[in-house]
């Protein structure tokens, strides 16, 4: 028993930071490192290149959850393959549904096409609407708010370096957003056509048109018969761009924008998904940078 | 309602106070826009308190050079299906398959549950799973109990529908009776460390095989297990494992015939201890398994019987030490598409049993190693349907090539399913 033990211990984790947080998906793991600085130890269960939708609970994701005082998910059954496994199997009370130390994203958030009938012939819809909510600066501000309150709420010895890094950030990030839609004015009314339905947030924010998705469905992967489809839809009404996130893959995006004679617009989505989006910040910035791009 | 009013309500105040100067007014208005839709996305969802559903259709057309009906793993316990399991290949022709019926859900803080029944084609109703779980033991503890999948082995926990190919590896089906779900308890504990590493141990009535329900005090099977598991880099994802089951039969039948084919009714009575040791490795380009992945998985199994054998009531010693493995790899080189190769073999080993030779019991006591090698290819049209195309040449019966073609259907209706690993 001590030799095993001692040979646990090996393996254990580093010194202990103040709180040990999963985050679902890198944008989150970003705003707890924000809100937390280095009194929170954070990682991401997913990277900018991965799809949030297809993920498995793998053995270092279970051990991550064993591990966690709280775990910060989008939520809208974005994660409904995976999270509620992780959560079964970690023995760890701590993140269970319902527990302070689960944090859904999206209970702050009002979401966008809320379907107000569900049914799979519609393809692998979000039923409780759509859960890719952190791409409009106004809900990260929520989110933020909720997260400050929840963080102080399970470390209530940091709860006030919390609660004054959360202020400083907050306002750092409103006077960002009031630049941002500064910058992204020009954008309003551009049509673009995306992968799947995960920019519609930005799209909204910045008062662009969606005026389709290269996915046929939710969650189906593109057919010739719907990209020629769209492409003739194209012609009638042209797109800007194809715009589509880093995980979503190139194939069919360079199909139709090329027939179409539109450049391909490939957004980080989220914090690692291009170089230059290393934080929430420059996440924004990089991916207003290339949008604007398209109107010089 | 109230918000959208209250929206409507300041889109056309902006309207109104387009030229004159009021923002102040639009920001009050647009704060308590927020916050009303902070009040309402806080509702939570209707059907939050109804567990998840989900129904999983099965179907199958098979054609098999030899009989399914006299399936045989020449050399091996159980002989045949009625030993308890399910072990012999797809029935020939048109059928259908289990068709099952799961509803999960958090029961309260403390506990979830889960049950998993199965209709099967000949119209019987079987309780696959019906178990609860721990949520709040923390510090890594779960206990399980009722009717649940064995946590021993990789393959063992994973549902039937789930399988990647239509059946189980030839040593799931001798070493364990295609698959262990007995009653009893599991206490499961997670390390606190970076690695996954999880210890178990099981309890149960041993009610299936390698067990034999008796009316007895106390425990028929007891197991222990532990897991490791990480990533290696970003792409690659691994879990192993050593198992070890101890089990007490008595009178575990089965059928066999002689020499003159006649038929034998025989029995074991005493102890089987096995060892399994799995492995898999999950690959997929920066982790992302949705255009291409790989998984390569393997288990050996080695067990050792000890005890009283009866043939025709006729009693012997009876001992054996017999072993086997698979390895199978499943690659998805397209979105939807994946194929697959797996290959089986079990050795005989050794066997004795007093005076008894293969001419009083030809299926347990010829000595054959049995080996088969599956081929697959399937398309999954989403995450909800799959429909399969399998080859099998199969050697389990001594001396007799079985092969099989089959082609499958899976399609699973309501609650999203699990992304088991
Ligand atoms: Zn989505």
């Amino acid at each position: 028993m001590r030799t095993l033990l001692a040979a646990l211990s090996l393996v254990a984790l580093p010194a202990h930071a103040a709180l040990t947080v999963l985050a679902c998906e890198p944008e989150w793991a970003a705003l707890v490192k924000e809100i937390g600085g280095d009194k929170v130890n954070v990682t991401s269960a997913t990277t900018a290149l991965q799809d949030p939708h297809r993920i498995e609970a793998r053995p270092s994701l279970i051990a991550r959850a064993r591990n966690a005082d709280l775990m910060v998910c989008t939520g809208a059954q974005l994660e409904i393959g995976w999270a509620p496994l992780l959560q079964s199997q970690s023995g760890n009370a701590k993140i269970q549904a319902g527990q302070p130390g689960y944090f859904e994203a999206a209970g702050v958030v009002s979401l966008l096409e809320r379907p107000t009938s569900v049914d799979r012939a519609q393809g692998d819809v979000h039923p409780a609407g759509n859960p890719h909510l952190h791409l409009n600066p106004r809900n990260i501000e929520r989110v933020a708010g909720a997260l400050i309150e929840r963080m102080g709420a399970i470390d209530a010895r940091e709860a006030p370096n919390y609660r004054s890094r959360g202020e400083a950030f907050l306002k750092r990030w409103r006077d960002a957003t009031v630049r941002w839609e500064k910058e992204g004015a020009p954008l309003k009314g551009m049509g673009v056509v995306t992968y799947h339905k995960n920019l519609t947030y930005l799209f909204a924010w910045l008062g662009m048109r969606e005026l389709g998705t290269l996915e046929p469905k939710p969650g189906l992967p593109p057919s010739t018969a719907h990209l020629t489809g769209l492409l003739e839809q194209l012609q009638r009404e042209p797109a800007k761009a194809v715009v589509r996130a880093a995980y979503n893959e190139p194939r069919a995006a360079e199909w139709l924008a090329e027939r179409a004679h539109i450049p391909v617009v490939v957004l980080p989505f989220t914090v690692g998904g291009t170089d230059q989006a290393k934080d929430l910040f420059t996440l924004y910035d990089d991916s207003l940078a290339r949008l604007l791009a398209l109107l010089k | 309602m109230y918000r959208i009013l209250l929206c409507a309500m300041a889109l056309a105040m902006a309207a109104s106070a387009r030229g004159q100067n009021v923002p102040d007014e639009l920001e009050q208005l647009r704060q308590r826009v927020d916050h009303l839709e902070k009040q309402a996305a806080a509702k939570p969802a209707t059907n939050a308190f109804n567990p998840d559903i989900s129904l999983i259709l099965q179907g199958s057309v098979a054609r098999s050079s030899q009989n399914p009906d006299d399936y045989q793993i020449t050399g091996f316990m159980p002989s045949s299906a009625n030993s308890g399991g399910e072990v012999a290949p797809a029935p020939r022709g048109f059928s259908l398959g289990e068709s099952e019926l799961v509803i999960s859900s958090n029961i309260d803080p403390y506990f979830r549950g889960q049950l998993v029944a199965s209709f099967t084609p000949d119209n019987q109703l079987e309780v696959e799973e019906a178990f609860f779980q721990t949520l709040a033991l923390g510090r890594g503890f779960t206990l399980k109990g009722g009717r649940f999948l064995s946590s021993v082995g990789y393959q063992n926990q994973i549902h039937q529908h789930a399988w990647d190919f239509q059946d189980a590896p030839l040593a799931y089906k001798a070493f364990l009776g295609g698959r262990l779900n007995d009653d009893g308890l599991q206490l499961k504990w997670l390390a606190p460390t970076e690695l996954l590493v999880e210890l178990g141990a099981e309890v149960g009535r041993g009610r299936n095989f390698p067990g034999s329900d008796a009316n007895r005090n106390g425990a028929g099977l007891w197991a222990l297990y532990g897991h490791v598991g990480g990533d290696l880099g970003e792409s690659t994802a691994w879990r192993s494992g050593l198992s070890y089951l101890r089990a007490s039969a008595s009178d575990r039948g089965f059928d066999d015939h002689d020499a003159g084919g006649n038929p034998v009714t025989g029995a074991f009575s005493g102890r089987s201890a096995l060892w399994i040791a799995d492995a898999i490795v999950k690959w997929a380009p920066r982790g992302d398994a949705t255009v291409t992945n790989l998984k390569l998985q393997g288990e050996y199994f080695r067990r050792s019987e000890s005890g009283d054998l009866t043939l025709n009531s006729r009693p012997a010693d009876y001992t054996s030490r017999q072993s086997g493995w698979y390895a199978q790899m499943v690659y998805q080189f397209m979105p939807r598409w994946r194929v697959g190769y797996r290959y089986d073999r079990l050795g005989y080993g050794s066997v004795s049993a007093g005076s008894f030779t293969s001419a009083d019991a030809s299926i347990l006591l010829t000595a054959h190693n049995p080996t088969r090698g599956s081929l697959m290819m399937d398309w999954s049209p989403t995450e909800f349907s799959r429909v399969r195309v399998q080859l099998a040449r199969d050697n389990s019966r001594a001396g007799v090539t079985d092969n099989q073609v089959l082609v499958q259907y899976i399609f699973s209706l309501g609650a999203h399913g699990a992304h088991t690993f």
